[in-house]
């Protein structure tokens, strides 16, 4: 269980890193926290001849704050998120979130741009990033554009990413006032892959009525699932327990999680169909009270 | 391949090295340098006995390449030790506690345990402890007499 021999490169600005991608992109893998890399050069899944190493591209690495959102650079550390103030306050269901991913020790490598990148379907972040209606700030030595997750996650660990590009950031919507959110999971053990996951955030009017809801489910489909009737369902509509209940059962039909070993298909949308209740339960409670915790 | 020069300092003492790229930094640690008390259990990020910390944070080992931790500083299990040789409170509490058997893992969860007590210096409830430990597997001696270690291991750093 060693990696195999590749070529190692280590850029140092992102316009080194964009040109390295530029001529050896098609037989190079981008090594960020190495966090899913390395295991996957260790098992030899993988044995690209080039390794660029993006560790020391600066411009990588940082939150920032614009108008209506926060953008985290690609190469920052899960830990690095965990632990902002800024992101606690502005984007509270990332720092409650994050810290599903992995154990410490992960998240003390792990990146976001990673995270992302990888795409599997039962990560947190992809899920997250979808709830929001987030972006992804892709970056090429000929252009730069944002792509939405729909555009992004193709399916199982693929993404449309080509081999020239890499991910420079993501934007992460802020919370809206009179919103709230909430992040379920269950996984097998803290740590472990989710079996299934929920992130909700919903936006009350004046009379406390559903103005806006935005939920994405991981770990059932290929790819976080938007289930866009559910969210129509409960627009304009007074979130009561009957009203949220019957919301959280309304497309488990549309659901196809892989049953295995850990769970069946059915336990899977039956379990999807819970946390997605408490989910919308705990999102209402907290728009209601307009806490940003 | 082309070899690829780390400077690392490791356990406050600096190391300058050539090496292959590929080489994991747990087998940099064992292999090149004769740091044993590093252990590889699984070798793709799951076990956690290979945990030692980087720049004072706990990472595992055999999930990062050596020429990755060019320019920081390493600790690993062989800096626990007092200089005349005795245990430390970590380790200590451990011994006293009966909180290993085989004792594979035990060099990942004291490593883990450092920088989680560090960043935790008044005593966690068994939940945070729980948490703390959650990122390291042992096979043989159970977790009730680690968390009892630990809560030892607090109480002898006073
Ligand atoms: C024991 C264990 C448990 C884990 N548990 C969880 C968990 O519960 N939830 C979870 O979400 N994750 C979990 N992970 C995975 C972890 O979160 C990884 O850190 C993450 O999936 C990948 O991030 P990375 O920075 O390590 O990326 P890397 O491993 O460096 O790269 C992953 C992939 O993304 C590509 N890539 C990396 N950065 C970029 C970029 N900026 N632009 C374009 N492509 C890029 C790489 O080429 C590679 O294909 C776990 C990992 C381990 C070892
Ligand atoms: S050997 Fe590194 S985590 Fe198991
Ligand atoms: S003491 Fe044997 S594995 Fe933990």
């Amino acid at each position: 269980m060693k990696p195999p021999k590749f070529s190692y490169l280590r850029p140092n600005d992102l316009a080194e890193a964009l040109d390295l991608l530029a001529e050896y992109g098609e037989d190079a893998k981008i090594m960020s926290g190495g966090q899913s890399l390395i295991p996957l050069l260790n098992m030899r899944l993988s044995t690209p001849r080039y390794i660029i190493d993006i560790g020391r591209v600066k411009e990588l690495h940082g939150i920032k704050e614009e108008e209506d959102a926060i953008v985290i650079g690609g190469m920052t550390r899960h830990v690095d998120v965990e632990k902002s103030e800024l992101i606690k306050e502005k984007c509270p269901l990332l720092t409650e979130g994050i810290r599903w991913v992995g154990h410490t020790q992960i998240r003390s490598r792990g990146t976001i741009g990673g995270s992302i990148a990888h795409a599997d379907p039962s990560a947190e972040l992809p899920c997250i990033l979808t709830a929001l209606r987030g972006e992804i700030v892709v970056a090429s030595k000929e252009d730069e554009f944002t792509l939405t997750p729909e555009e992004f996650f193709l399916s199982y660990l693929l993404t449309s990413l080509e081999p020239d590009q890499l991910i420079k950031g993501i934007r992460f919507p802020k919370l809206n006032k009179n919103s709230g959110y909430a992040f379920e999971e269950v996984a097998r053990r803290h740590g472990d892959f989710a079996l299934v996951e929920v992130a909700a955030v919903i936006n009350l009017d004046k009379d406390g009525k559903v103005a806006e809801a935005q939920i994405a489910l991981g770990g059932a489909n290929a790819v976080p699932f938007v289930p866009l009737e559910t969210e129509e369902f409960l627009i304009g509509k007074e979130p009561n327990e009957t009203i949220l209940k019957e919301a959280a059962t309304l497309q488990l039909e549309d659901l196809d999680p892989e049953g295995d070993i850990h769970g069946s298909k059915e336990y899977r949308r039956y379990l999807t169909g819970v946390l997605l209740q408490r989910a919308l339960h705990t999102a209402v409670k907290r728009a209601r009270e307009g806490v940003v915790v | 391949m082309k070899e690829t020069l780390v400077k690392v300092t490791i356990n406050g003492k600096e190391v300058a090295k050539e090496i292959e790229s590929r080489w994991l930094l747990s087998d940099f640690l064992r292999d090149n340098l004769g740091l044993t008390g590093t252990h590889v259990g699984c070798e793709h990020g799951v076990c956690g006995a290979c945990t030692v910390l980087i720049n004072g944070e706990p990472v595992r080992s055999c999930l990062m390449l050596a020429v990755q931790a060019d320019g920081c500083q390493v600790e690993t299990v062989e800096s626990l030790a007092r200089a005349d040789g005795s245990f430390n409170h970590i380790q200590q509490a451990f011994a006293n506690n009966h909180a290993l058997q085989c004792g594979f893992c035990t060099p990942g969860f004291l490593m883990s345990l450092k920088s989680f007590m560090e960043n935790n210096p008044t005593l966690p409830t068994d939940e945070e402890i729980r948490e703390a430990i959650s990122g390291n597997l042992c096979r043989c001696t159970g977790y009730s007499n680690i968390i009892k270690a630990v809560k030892e291991a607090y109480a002898l750093n006073c």
